[in-house]
């Protein structure tokens, strides 16, 4: 589920930088030579430390799936079109550029020539057909191939000539070239005959010698130590170079260690780690009190890309108890009174110390791109709450909230145990609804039996959930929003929607995904956003800032929003000159 | 001395709702972690007052507290809360706040909570060591003074019962209930399970007991003289028993209350926004580094001086009734 959420949204963003160009021109055409990153011109030499959760368990682009890998892995390899992490946008990367056909149905990607992988071996279209084929071989089970699959159909993909591949769609699909980020161009001189051999999956494990790997990023494997560090260092062939034409990356070096946030966020000050990818806002008062003394700096860049809801369930009722509630739970005069009731302030300031932001729709402000600015933002109100519940047919009785039927109004929130922000959260939330006369319950549960119970088993009252699309497109989102996805959490898997409004968003998310004009696009999902916050199936209700600390000295650091959030342009960073010297 | 002092520490908790400022749920979300309340006596101008007061509390920054000097609240003693709701030995008028202990992340004030978490804390232990002793009492004593192969059948299942790890049996139990149980009932289902998982080792001690006394002279004369083998047990065996009993119910006590407090440190007991001992030292762990405080520790505090007061209980419950008793036996 979290790969195809991470794909669609990579894919959602692809279709902001395509707009102005369908408009004017039958194809957008790249230019050639890639501009130079927008950073300052920096100096060589260095190393970086970073620090990620626990021990990679693979240095296998094709099948990781966990944070930790990713964040060793993606120092080591290339994709051929590009998400910036700043702009949101598309860039080209080991393409030069690429076309698409009138009907969105062909793409046509150009290589850049002279592009060598990290052991000297030269790179053309015979590894990106290579590449393409072992991600979408059923037999490897790479997570990415879900990603790959357009209208249900793995994406063809076509030698040109040596440097221009063609890759056929099966149906238009929006701002498909933001599929290929992420998407690691592999060897084939190093990896085919493993994969010929059925052993792919197992090729490139932790133990695999480092002469054996190599890709086309900026960094390349030098050793690894179980449970002390992994080592990269620069990659001499890599292609990139700054506008004053310096080969790059800059750094010489990089160290990843392994620690828990909490030892992180002890290390940064002692100059033992030099960069935090994402600090709890638990952590963020502390980290922050001693930044000047200590000599690094925490940036707070806002609300990320994650938003936190609470939804009933809606499915057909197992038994008669659950019939009762759903009566509630269907109503959307009862969704919103609750919505209404919530202090998404209050949960803000205590829960996550002010390192959050309200939500009354479900895409965050951090999704620059999509979000819709036009939802009401209707302020907290327990007394209109309690008077929409009367409309609704509810009375008040002593302490307690009755329905029509003089049934007390008591349900059960399922939270993730592991997840102190969420308790916290659904503390608050109980409280909310106690003033209304409603008995809410909360229910800790361990994460997979949780998400068995909303997807599977349905048996739950209500839940609070967290969700964090990887690039913020709404392609990232069609399991959530169709009637018929598998995560579409509050009713999953409809053979046909069951209410109208859940019809027109099935056809709204349909339609976006094969408009081609993204303002088009906008304005579908602008729709979207405004029937969920209208009729609530889930209740948004924040979404916590993306808070990351740097060593003072490090240059060009421009950490996003967005996934990778501090490493995504390692290539550029580098050391100022006393740091520098100090660090040889 | 110990029992003075337990006597202070079971009163303050079984009258939590009198002592206590605050109720244990209410929310205070402009004064979250807010620091202790200072009570004052001597005012501005250096006049002592007759009657206490406190300072309004004010922010400081963006995460500390201040006394607001221009506001003072007197306290008013037996009186009713700012909610309207039920007499307090003590309070302040709205918007002046007493926290005597501080507040947690919510607001909530934690003495009072730490006084109704003791209540089901200190509940919970009591009530599964009354379970555990009386059915271990039962077992030992039929099993003392039936002997043959019933005596054999409870020493077996006591073996059994020894064996089991009982906080994973209680994490099990836990887990199994279904989750939209209330969070008193799910204690309750605890306590049970605790108490009934515990009667091994007191029906081991019973026995042993009733064994060496069923065989003494005054008790083969009683049954001698015709004397029925109930009248035996409660004249002559169940006093014995005693003595052994009531040392090992104050130990029991806090082990029990510790299997509650631990079960709900680990968010498996008695759920928020109730508190319990164990869901309030959770705020240890769980707390922002930034905002640590040692009055998230005072409940271990008060646990361990409880825990001590038990022993000591226990040692001297030993000596009175136990020592005389082997002496004579011996």
């Amino acid at each position: 589920m979290a790969t195809r959420l991470r794909a669609s949204i990579l894919a959602a963003f692809a279709v902001a930088a395509l707009t102005s160009a369908f408009l004017t021109a039958e194809i957008d055409q790249r230019r050639e030579a890639a501009a130079p990153p927008p950073g300052t011109i920096g100096q060589p030499g260095g190393t970086l430390t970073f620090a990620v959760r626990s021990d990679p368990k693979t240095f296998n682009p094709v099948v990781e799936a966990d944070g930790p890998s990713r964040e060793v892995i993606w120092r080591m390899h290339g994709d051929l079109i590009h998400i910036d992490r700043d702009t949101q946008r598309t860039v080209p990367a080991l393409a030069s550029s690429w076309t698409m056909s009138h009907d969105g149905l062909h793409y046509t990607i150009r290589l850049r020539r002279g592009i060598r992988f990290s052991d000297g071996h030269p790179f053309d279209a015979d590894d990106v057909l290579f590449s393409f084929q072992v991600y979408l071989d059923e037999a490897v089970q790479s997570p990415h191939r879900d990603l790959l699959m357009v209208a249900g159909k793995p994406i063809v993909v076509r030698k040109i000539d040596q440097y221009t591949v063609g890759i056929d769609l099966n149906a238009p699909y929006a701002a498909a070239e933001r599929l290929f980020d992420t998407i690691a161009m592999l060897p084939r001189h190093l990896l085919e005959s493993q994969w010929k051999a059925g052993r792919l999956a197992q090729a490139w494990g932790v133990a695999t010698a480092p002469a054996e790997i190599a890709g086309l990023g900026p960094f390349r494997l030098e050793r690894y130590r179980p449970g002390e560090d992994v080592i990269l260092t620069r990659n001499p062939y890599y292609w990139k170079t700054d506008a004053a034409g310096t080969p790059l990356p800059y750094l010489d070096r990089l160290t990843v260690v392994f620690a828990p946030e909490d030892v992180q966020v002890a290390r940064i000050g002692t100059g033992e780690i030099d960069v935090i990818n994402r600090v709890a806002a638990r952590n963020v008062a502390a980290l922050g009190r001693h930044q000047a003394a200590r000599n690094y700096v925490v940036r707070d860049l806002g609300p990320g890309l994650e938003y936190t809801f609470l939804f009933f369930n809606q499915n057909e009722p197992r038994n008669e108890e659950l019939r009762t509630k759903q009566r509630w739970f269907g109503d959307e005069r009862f969704r919103r009174a609750v919505s209404l009731a919530i202090d998404r302030d209050g949960v803000v300031r205590l829960v996550y110390s002010g390192r959050a932001t309200a939500l009354w729709g479900h895409v965050t402000p951090g999704n620059r791109l999509w979000a819709n600015d036009a939802i009401p933002r209707t302020p907290r109100s327990i007394a209109g709450a309690a008077a929409a519940l009367e409309r609704a047919g509810f009375t008040r009785r002593g302490d307690a909230l009755v329905d029509s039927a003089g049934q007390p109004v008591a349900f059960s929130i399922l939270v993730a145990a592991g997840n102190a922000s969420l308790l916290d959260t659904a503390t608050i939330i109980q409280d909310d609804l106690r003033q209304l006369g409603i008995r809410a319950q909360i229910a800790p549960l361990e994460f997979g039996a949780l998400v068995d119970r909303v997807l599977q088993t349905h048996d739950y009252d209500a839940c609070l959930l967290p969700l964090a699309g990887g690039d913020g497109d709404p392609n990232s989102e069609m399991n959530v929003w169709l009637s018929s996805g598998v995560t579409h959490v509050w009713r999953p898997r409809q053979a046909s929607p069951a209410t109208p409004w859940e019809a027109e968003i099935d056809q709204l998310m349909r339609q976006q995904l094969i408009t081609l004009d993204p303002a088009a696009r906008k304005r579908l999902y602008d729709r979207v956003q405004a029937i969920v916050a209208d009729k609530l199936p889930i209740i948004p209700l924040v979404s916590p800032d993306v808070v990351v600390a740097q060593r003072a000295g490090l240059r060009n650091f421009r950490p996003a929003v967005l996934d990778h959030y501090t490493l995504w342009n390692v290539d550029e960073l580098f050391w100022d000159s006393a740091e520098r010297r100090s660090r040889r | 001395m110990s029992v003075v002092g337990l006597g202070a520490v079971y009163g303050l908790v079984a009258f939590a709702s009198f002592l206590a400022p605050y109720d244990p749920t209410a929310q205070h979300r402009d004064a979250p972690f807010a620091t202790p309340t200072a009570i004052h006596i001597v005012d501005g101008g250096g006049r002592t007052l007759v009657r206490p007061f406190v300072y309004g509390l004010a922010r400081d920054g963006e995460s500390g507290y201040a006394e607001d000097r221009l506001r003072a609240y007197p306290l008013r003693f037996v009186a009713r809360s700012a909610a309207g709701s039920s007499i307090r030995l003590f309070t302040v008028d709205e918007p002046g706040r007493i926290f005597l202990a501080g507040t947690d992340r919510f607001g909530r004030d934690r003495f009072s909570r730490i006084l109704y978490g003791g209540r089901v804390s200190l509940t919970a232990g009591l009530f599964a060591a009354a379970l555990s002793l009386s059915l271990g009492m039962t077992g030992g004593i039929v099993a003392g003074m039936i002997g043959g192969w019933i005596d054999r059948a409870v020493v077996a299942a006591s073996d059994v019962f020894l064996a089991v790890p009982w906080l994973y049996l209680l994490l099990a139990v836990r887990a199994a209930l279904p989750i939209n149980v209330d969070p008193f009932r799910a204690l309750a289902v605890v306590v049970i399970v605790i108490g009934v998982a515990g009667w091994a080792r007191p029906a081991r001690l019973v026995r042993g007991l009733v064994m060496s006394a069923k065989n003494r002279d005054f008790i083969v004369a009683a049954r001698a003289s015709g004397a029925s083998s109930l009248h035996v047990v409660r004249a002559h065996i169940l006093p014995q028993t005693l003595g052994v009993l009531l040392p090992q119910a104050s130990i029991l006590v806090p082990q029990f209350a510790l299997a509650e407090i631990t079960l709900s440190f680990f968010g498996l007991g008695v759920s928020e926004p109730a508190p319990s001992w164990g869901t309030l030292m959770r705020e240890l762990v769980s707390q922002p580094l930034a905002r640590a405080t040692l009055w998230a520790a005072a409940p271990a505090l008060v646990l361990a001086i409880v825990f001590v007061m038990h022993q000591v209980l226990a040692d001297d419950l030993h000596a009175r009734a136990v020592q005389p008793a082997m002496k004579g036996l011996a």
